[in-house]
């Protein structure tokens, strides 16, 4: 069986949704190291969008419509527009080579090193576990159903988290905004 | 032929980048961003496992959507953050912020 066959029984054994999960997926992780390895620190923030939209997408893959939905409008659109707003406060410079590596050569390889192990480590640890996987098939949670859980059993947790959100953001305008010189 | 395994495994492949990222890139700004990149591929596990373990149940979905917002409280005050040191220091550079560095 040489490497034709085994490609030629791999594409015939792929479904409709398994091609759109690759693609995704492919994307996603490409525009990751996008954001990454670019030296142009808005050249980062458009690929983090495609890696937020690359998600989104594999949100409305895996039945969670609600979830992409939230995404989109958070990270693609809130979050994203606050980081293109922090970037062109603090950029005094021209773009280019604006988000450099560090300086220091030990630092990146220990920090591609780490990276590696923990790739590594995490795959063979999903490998080799066995996943308790449930034969129900359930469709789409929809909106009603996390609604419920939140104001139901979940209710502390969901007011928590609204106080948490305020006080972050009460606490980020008064560091931005500064103190005053008196 | 896709399972639960291919979308763990996408989630630790951005999660790798991401800790890749904040380890050695040099402006604070990009590491806040490689830091939403693993948020991201941790609510990507959450979701799968939900949908292959216990499907039907919505908490996979329900955590995702509070670590959705502790990264949006967490993103706000850290830029925050950056521009408050970049307004004394007149630098996103993270070797510039040894303040506490013993």
């Amino acid at each position: 069986m040489n490497l034709n066959d085994v490609v030629a029984a791999f594409v015939t054994g792929l479904t409709l949704s398994d091609v759109v999960f690759i693609v995704i997926a492919g994307i996603t992780v490409l525009s990751a190291l996008g954001v990454v390895l670019a030296r142009n620190i808005v050249h980062s923030a458009v690929f983090l969008v495609i890696t937020f939209l690359g998600v989104a997408a594999v949100y409305f893959q895996l039945n969670a419509g609600f979830l992409g939905l939230v995404q989109i409008m958070v990270y693609a659109g809130a979050i994203s527009v606050l980081m293109i707003f922090a970037i062109m406060l603090v950029m005094d410079v021209e773009p280019q080579e604006t988000n450099l590596f560090n300086k220091s050569v030990p630092t990146i390889l220990t920090g591609g090193y780490v990276g590696v192990l923990f790739f590594a480590g995490m795959t063979g640890a999903i490998a080799f576990t066995k996943w308790p996987v449930s034969s129900v098939k359930a469709g789409d949670a929809g909106a009603d159903l996390l609604a419920g859980l939140m104001l139901g059993k979940y209710v502390v947790p969901f007011e928590v988290a609204a106080i948490l959100l305020l006080v972050a953001v009460v606490g980020a305008i008064i560091l931005a905004r500064g103190v005053e010189d008196k | 032929m896709i399972g639960l395994s291919h979308y763990l495994v996408l989630g630790t492949m951005l999660f790798s980048i991401g800790l890749f990222g904040v380890l050695s890139k040099r402006n604070a700004i990009a590491v806040l961003m490689c830091v939403e990149l693993m948020l991201n591929a941790v609510n990507i596990n959450f979701v799968a496992i939900e949908k292959f373990i216990t499907p039907g149940t919505g908490l996979g979905q329900l955590f995702a959507i509070f670590v959705i917002v502790v990264a949006a409280a967490e993103v706000a005050v850290g830029l925050a953050l950056v521009i408050s040191i970049y307004r004394q220091k007149k630098s996103v550079n993270l070797n510039d912020f040894n303040l506490l560095k013993w």
